[in-house]
């Protein structure tokens, strides 16, 4: 939990110091994200090597295991269906399209915001995925913050499912820390099913 | 997707091939803390982007609304799929 309060300073104390504009924005260009990311996926590779479980954890292993994604592409779907009766602005495809992301923030907005100029014209169709941006980047900041919790109280899977695509690179280390590190290959599993599912199902949103 | 699971395996190869060094037992301190770097910097970049802070102003209750629905609903359908995968208990339940 502590680790949590620490992120979620950090998060907070970066959007603080962004909006002044602290640093100049050239510094913050997509390559420096995607270097610390590869750094953070190179360390949490070491981990999973250097274990000495390795052998054990590839076994725990189960076909019965890809009902996982479904499930997490079923709940994610049809809890946004509801919610969409909430926001009137939005047609319900369109909040499908935006739930579809899985917190892939970066290629949920901009596939949408391209799959949508056609139907609905460029302002409308970026405003969509800026809302797309933010809703998986909230799905992110929560499912890094709560993942103890979700553990807890829905059982070892939740923090994979709610991680979405997250659960094979910055959630790794959450999962392995609150699920057990048996359920590392379940995850990274759990997250390319998803990756690939993203565009196929935002594009049969956006085009519905 | 590629390079990330790329990376992810040359990980796990060098960490099987050195497994025996002291320094990697370290991996887990190091790793938290480039989660820190990197939520911070996430931070930077979205607080630097004015589109998006204005963005967050019109958009922002419908993506935590969004953001809510398909978390619930994943914690529920991973509690189904949790019954369901594991409900022989044994040593799977662990």
């Amino acid at each position: 939990m502590k680790g949590s309060i620490v992120v979620l300073g950090l998060f907070l104390l970066g959007i603080l110091l962004g909006i002044n504009h602290f640093v100049p924005n050239e510094w913050l260009g997509g390559n420096l994200t995607m270097g610390i990311l590869y750094v953070l996926i190179f360390q949490v590779g070491i981990g999973i090597g250097s274990n000495k479980d390795l052998k054990e954890m590839l076994k725990g292993l189960k076909p019965k295991m890809l009902l996982l994604p479904l499930s997490t592409i079923a709940g994610t779907l049809l809890f946004s269906l509801l919610a969409s009766f909430l926001i009137v602005q939005w047609k319900v495809t369109d909040c499908l399209a935006v739930s579809s992301g899985f917190a892939y923030y970066s290629l949920s907005s901009v596939l949408i915001t391209e799959l949508k100029q056609a139907s609905v014209g460029v302002q409308v169709a970026t405003e969509l995925g800026t809302l797309a941006l933010l809703a998986n980047i909230v799905r992110e900041m929560i499912s890094l913050l709560g993942a103890p919790l979700f553990s807890r109280f829905f059982g070892k899977l939740a923090p994979i499912s709610v991680a979405g695509i997250n659960s094979m690179d910055v959630m790794l280390p959450m999962i392995s820390r609150y699920s057990g590190k048996n359920m590392i290959p379940i995850a990274i599993l759990h997250g390319i099913i998803l990756e690939m599912s993203v565009p196929f199902l935002v594009s049969l949103f956006c085009n519905w | 997707m590629f390079k990330v699971l790329f990376l992810l395996f040359i990980g796990i190869g060098v960490g099987y091939l050195l497994r025996r060094m002291p320094l990697l037992q370290k991996v887990e301190k190091t790793t938290s803390a480039t989660i820190f770097f990197m939520l911070f910097v996430f931070g930077l970049t979205i607080g630097s982007n004015d589109e998006l802070v204005a963005g967050l102003g019109r958009f922002g209750y419908q993506a935590f609304i969004l953001a809510t629905a398909g978390i619930c609903g994943s914690l529920f359908a991973s509690y189904l799929a949790y019954r369901f995968i594991f409900k022989k208990g044994g040593k799977d339940e662990r």
